[in-house]
């Protein structure tokens, strides 16, 4: 050890390290502390006068195919239900339903297909049995004017036309096999996407001609691309389900299963309805 | 005792700690049991096989180009020589997903080029290998040219200039005395950048897509797998880590010697 440590610079050390350290642990505790908090709300519900019903937040995992839908009924919902907000965590369905299984702090489970449901349900995670109210279905996407006249899932594979899918290992592209299978056609698409998103964007971009999305995603291009209805579409294992189910432990399971009313009512209709979905 | 400030100490093991943990928790997580299935079946030997193939195509176009544009940056005296340094630093700044984008505006089949290709010759640039190649390239390129270029103003111009008063012509010049000298950093630059293609992501599923031995590297593949075969893409990933660690191997033994 030497004798004197200069004080000054011992100091301006400790101050460094100090900065480093939280530097490095703030980002930490960020990322950490986003998981649990479940009770900073993030309301829009403007001026909350104690007079009215107490404040209640409603925590909702949704498949990412439900976001628009989803937010226009929050809005509704929290218009119905004053002291309500409602919370969404939007993601992957495999994604959500393991979130829940691992105890994730929701009321409610909503998913894009039975597969991913049922995984909730077999950890016991869902109160009674899931309700399906809502079909998706695939559609050819096209330019506008359908240019390349596509009109069946073998006008992909002419000469000239390069199309696009999902990846058979997630819930579009396992439907795009299915259609494939039932219209006993083996698509050469000139990727695989992702997620569906992708594929719309392949479309929309005029780098593909063709790509199998759903109406919803046809719907929310909102004129860029054009869709083309097959009759493949219909077939089993084609269609998309959705169900829904309260999740068992949820803080509020009234306030749960009035979510759940609400989406699968008449109002929920009208706002999936629109979006394209077929409802129950 | 070393001459190391203490004080360093504690941030610079949280910072090889940041880097090796990881690394470790995925060594753990690996399914020993399916391991060689899971990296020996079609898709993950496609994957590997295309991303080697591209990794060295990318490797030779940086070489190719990217050599003589350290050369000039490194020895000629251009008006402008910052700004067009700058503009071959772009990559390693850019998310990779931006240059995936800017490629595709220029060579996709609506791009101004692309769109004239398509047309007149009826070739698409997008969704082919060639395509992986060029996104590789794009982001792989800096890596080559700031290695070489280093190596090139290290090494001076003193060697040069004797050799030309000894009557040797510039060409002359580069292949017996310049390019020798700069080997060390040729070699590693070439690592680096065959490296950075293995890794390469964003700009690839942007602008190439993805599709099993055509554009489907290796980082495609692992993303891929994430969403349904975790244990396949654990695997997979472990495979990059032991390519990642030759890499780096082989590229320190260069800078040794």
């Amino acid at each position: 050890m030497s004798t004197q440590p200069p004080p000054r610079t011992a100091r301006r050390g400790a101050v460094l390290v100090a900065a480093l350290v939280a530097l490095l642990g703030l980002p930490l505790a960020a990322c950490g502390g986003s998981g649990s908090g479940s009770d900073s709300g993030s309301g829009s519900s403007g001026q909350s006068p104690a007079a009215q019903a107490p404040a209640k937040t409603l925590t909702v995992s949704a498949a990412a195919s439900l976001t628009e839908v989803y937010q226009s009924l929050g809005q509704q919902f929290q218009a119905a239900n004053p002291g309500v907000t409602v919370k969404f965590n939007f993601g992957g369905s495999d994604q959500l339903a393991q979130q829940v299984v691992q105890g994730a702090p929701a009321d409610v489970l909503a998913t894009a297909s039975p597969t991913t449901m049922q995984t909730a349900v077999a950890a016991g995670k869902i109160q009674g049995d899931p309700l399906i109210y809502a079909t998706n279905k695939l559609q050819i996407a096209v330019a506008p004017n359908n240019p390349k006249q596509i009109t069946s899932l073998a006008d992909l594979n002419k000469p000239g036309v390069t199309s696009v899918v999902c990846a058979p290992a997630v819930p579009c592209g396992a439907a795009a096999t299915a259609a494939e299978k039932a219209a006993n056609v083996t698509l050469k698409p000139v990727s695989e996407e992702q997620d569906v998103k992708g594929v719309l964007t392949r479309v929309e971009t005029g780098n593909a001609d063709g790509g199998l999305v759903y109406v919803t995603d046809v719907k929310s291009a909102a004129g860029k691309v054009a869709g083309v209805d097959f009759p493949q579409a219909s077939a089993k294992g084609v269609t998309q389900t959705y169900p829904i189910g309260v999740v068992t432990g949820s803080a509020d399971p009234q306030l749960a299963q009035s979510w759940v009313s609400f989406v699968t009512g008449p109002q929920g209709k009208a706002a999936l309805t629109q979006a394209g979905f077929a409802t129950k | 005792m070393s001459g190391v400030p203490r004080f360093l100490w504690v941030p610079a093991v949280l910072a090889w700690l940041l880097v090796a943990v990881p690394v470790v928790g995925l060594v753990v997580r690996v399914d020993l049991s399916n391991f060689v299935s899971l990296v020996t079946s079609d898709a993950a030997l496609a994957a590997l096989w295309l991303s080697l193939k591209t990794g060295l195509a990318t490797m030779v176009c940086c070489l190719v180009l990217g050599g003589p544009l350290a050369v000039v940056l490194a020895r000629s005296h251009l008006p402008g020589l910052p700004f067009i340094r700058s503009v071959v630093l772009l990559p390693l700044v850019l998310p990779p997903v931006v240059g995936g984008l800017t490629l595709l505006f220029l060579l996709g089949r609506t791009g101004p080029v692309g769109a004239f290709l398509y047309d007149r010759f009826d070739i698409t640039v997008p969704f082919s290998t060639t395509a992986v190649v060029l996104a590789q390239t794009f982001v792989a390129m800096p890596f080559l040219v700031v290695s070489l270029e280093g190596s090139l103003r290290t090494a001076g111009e003193r060697y040069e200039a004797v050799a030309a008063t000894l009557g040797a012509s510039p060409v002359t010049t580069l292949w017996r005395v310049t390019i020798p000298v700069v080997l060390p950093g040729l070699l590693s630059g070439s690592v680096l950048a065959f490296a950075r293609a293995l890794g390469e992501f964003g700009a690839t599923i942007t602008f190439a897509g993805s599709l099993q031995g055509t554009t489907r590297t290796l980082p495609l593949l692992i993303y891929l797998q994430s969403q349904d075969d975790i244990d396949g893409a654990v695997a997979m990933s472990l495979v990059l880590v032991v390519v990642a660690i030759l890499v780096i191997v082989v590229s320190r033994t260069r800078d040794v010697r």
